[in-house]
Order: structure tokens, then sequence, then C-alpha cells
């Protein structure tokens, strides 16, 4: 594998993380449980989506075959998707969602973190932008998931029980392969195991500032980075690309 | 809800050296809650550079039946304007 290989999938990794979950967000727009959320988790959405076009339109690039991020984004079957399995989870109830969110903000934040530093600039460029953002997705969804915690007795149960459920998707985003290796050589990504720690600091204020526990289980669902997903990946796929399919090249 | 969200009152400055000006109002659980929905419900558009938030319940307000008493006393003084000087056309737009 070439360094530019490994880059592209790097970059398809980060790409697909946003467009999924921006896309998974953004199927609360006119259902969010009061005004005011509905119009944050919009933004959110919207955010992430203008980082896909930006992760999505350099992995384009170092490609080299002529095609454009909306290619990537519109013209993939779900094999060739590389996004976590966290980020395909069902939106579940608002709790589910949050903690979701909370959980890749705090890798998100991490990574990004490390990429502005990257030994190539177009990808320490990028991170420089997203960061800020995320900065704020986090501050919201680690606020949220805090004070739902401690709500009453059933926001709290619901919310463990929505940490209970996404923690085995988690350790997919410490686990690197080949294609990390190569970018750790260069200078261009961190180790992925190596922003756990880290990780787990910021996810422990669920325990600290909050009455949740965290599962002891590090049991990992795998598969998402190399392609092999749930079924749920199928059914987003359905909706976002349908325009594209049935309408080949369609503008507006 | 109306206990678990109450309103507050939002106010931002738009650039500096301007006065925070009233825009709007939303329901949010708690203070630092409240300035994260007004970043999200009224500065989408880069609209400001500072947010205030207030509690609508800490605000008094005066009421519109005291308008006469409160307001009409002060129609037929119009002496309290400076509008009697003239102004030398130089001065030009004042």
């Amino acid at each position: 594998m070439t360094v530019d290989q490994a880059l592209f999938q790097f970059l398809l990794r980060l790409g697909d993380n946003t467009l999924i979950l921006g896309h998974r967000v953004s199927e609360w727009c006119g259902h969010g449980p009061v005004l005011e959320e509905d119009i944050a988790l919009a933004n959110t959405a919207l955010d992430l989506i203008g980082q896909t076009q930006l992760w999505l339109g350099l992995a384009a690039e170092v490609e080299g075959k002529g095609r454009s991020a909306d290619n990537l984004a519109y013209l993939r079957d779900a094999w060739e998707f590389r996004n976590l399995l966290l980020v395909e989870r069902p939106n579940g109830d608002f709790g589910q969602t949050l903690m979701r969110q909370f959980l890749f903000d705090a890798w998100s934040s991490l990574m990004l973190e490390k990429l502005c530093d990257s030994s190539d600039i177009r990808i320490a460029d990028i991170a420089r932008k997203a960061s800020k953002e995320v900065t704020y997705h986090l501050e919201r969804s680690s606020d949220l998931v805090v004070r739902l915690a401690d709500g009453t007795a059933e926001s709290h149960a619901k919310m463990q029980a929505a940490l209970d459920d996404l923690w085995p998707y988690t350790g997919e985003m410490f686990i690197g392969d080949d294609a990390d290796d190569i970018l750790v050589a260069n200078g261009i990504a961190p180790n992925p195991a190596d922003l756990r720690a880290a990780w787990l600091t910021i996810v422990q204020r669920l325990e600290t500032e909050s009455t949740l526990t965290l599962p002891e289980s590090d049991f990992a669902h795998q598969g998402g980075k190399s392609g092999r997903h749930s079924e749920h990946l199928g059914y987003i796929l359905t909706e976002m690309q349908w325009l594209q399919r049935a309408y080949p090249g369609a503008t507006w | 809800m109306t206990n678990e969200m109450p309103l507050w009152e939002v106010f931002i400055r738009g650039q500096h050296g301007l006065n925070h000006r009233h825009v709007g109002s939303l329901h949010a659980a708690d203070a630092e809650l409240a300035l994260l929905h007004a970043r999200d419900v009224y500065t989408r558009r880069n609209e400001g550079v500072s947010i205030w938030v207030v509690p609508s319940a800490s605000i008094t307000a005066s009421a519109p039946s005291d308008k006469g008493p409160l307001f009409e006393p002060s129609n037929d003084k119009v002496y309290r304007h400076p509008t009697f000087f003239d102004i030398p056309d130089d001065v030009g737009a004042m």
C-alpha cells in the first residue's frame, strides 16, 4: 500500500464519519423535542456535512481519478464506505442521539487536535477549521448528556441504557490497521490507540459529573473502517443517494 | 415543561462598541444551556460578538395599562427636546 493509497483510505474514513453522522443528525430536523434543540441539531448536521465536503474533496484529489466529493458521497455503495459503525447507529430517542454525539465528539475533538500538527498541510488546514466547530459540538453534547443523566429517574435510566448500547461501538475508534501505520510513520496522522486515554478522560465526566456508570467490557464491534457495515448503512444510503441514483447528474 | 425549561431573554451585541440589543427569547433548563441555545437560535448568520441571557422572570416590566400616567405627561412638554436652537448650516447634519 502506497502512502497515497493509505491517505485516501484515511480521508474516506474521516469524510464518511461526518457524512453519515451528519445525515443521521439531519433526520431530526423538524422532530426535535423543543425548537431550540431542533435548530441546534440542524446546525450540528450542517457543520458535519461541511466538514464532509472538505475531507471527501481532498480524498478525491488524492485519489486522482477525476472524482469529486459529490461522486464519493452519492455514487459509492455500502461496502465502499469507511465510516465507524458508531455513526450509523439508529437515532433512537433524543438521549441516544446525544450520547452517540458525545462519544463521537470526544474522539473527533482529539483526532482533529492531533491533525492540526499533521505533516500534510492540507489536512492541518481542514483540521484547524473543523476543530472550532467540534469544540462547540462537544461542549453542547457533553453539557446535555450530563444534565439528562442527572435529570429524572427516567432520563437517567434512558441515558444509562444509551451508554450501554453504544459502548461496544466505541472501541473501533482506537483500533489501527496497515493504513494507519503508514500514516503514523509519515507523521500525517496519530496512532488511533494513542487517543484512547485522553478520550476516556473526557468520557469519565459521565461518572464524575453525573451519575452514569461506564461499562467495563472492552468488547468492540469492528468492520466499518474496512467496509463491513451493519444493515443500517444500506437504509441511510438508499435515502441519501436516491435522487442521484434516480436522476444521475441532476443539479439544482 | 414550564418549570423545567423556563423562559430566557436574549441580548446580543452585534459589533464591538455597540450596546447589547434584545433579540428574542427561548426556553432552556439553565443559564449555560440558554447561552448555547442563544448561539444556535440567534447567531447562525454571524450576528454577534457577545451574548447575554437573562431569566425572563427577572425582568420587571411596566404595564400597558399604565401607559397614560407614565408617558402622556411628556407629550405636551416639547421644550424638553433640544429643537429650539438655530443650527448654522456649516455644522451639517446633526
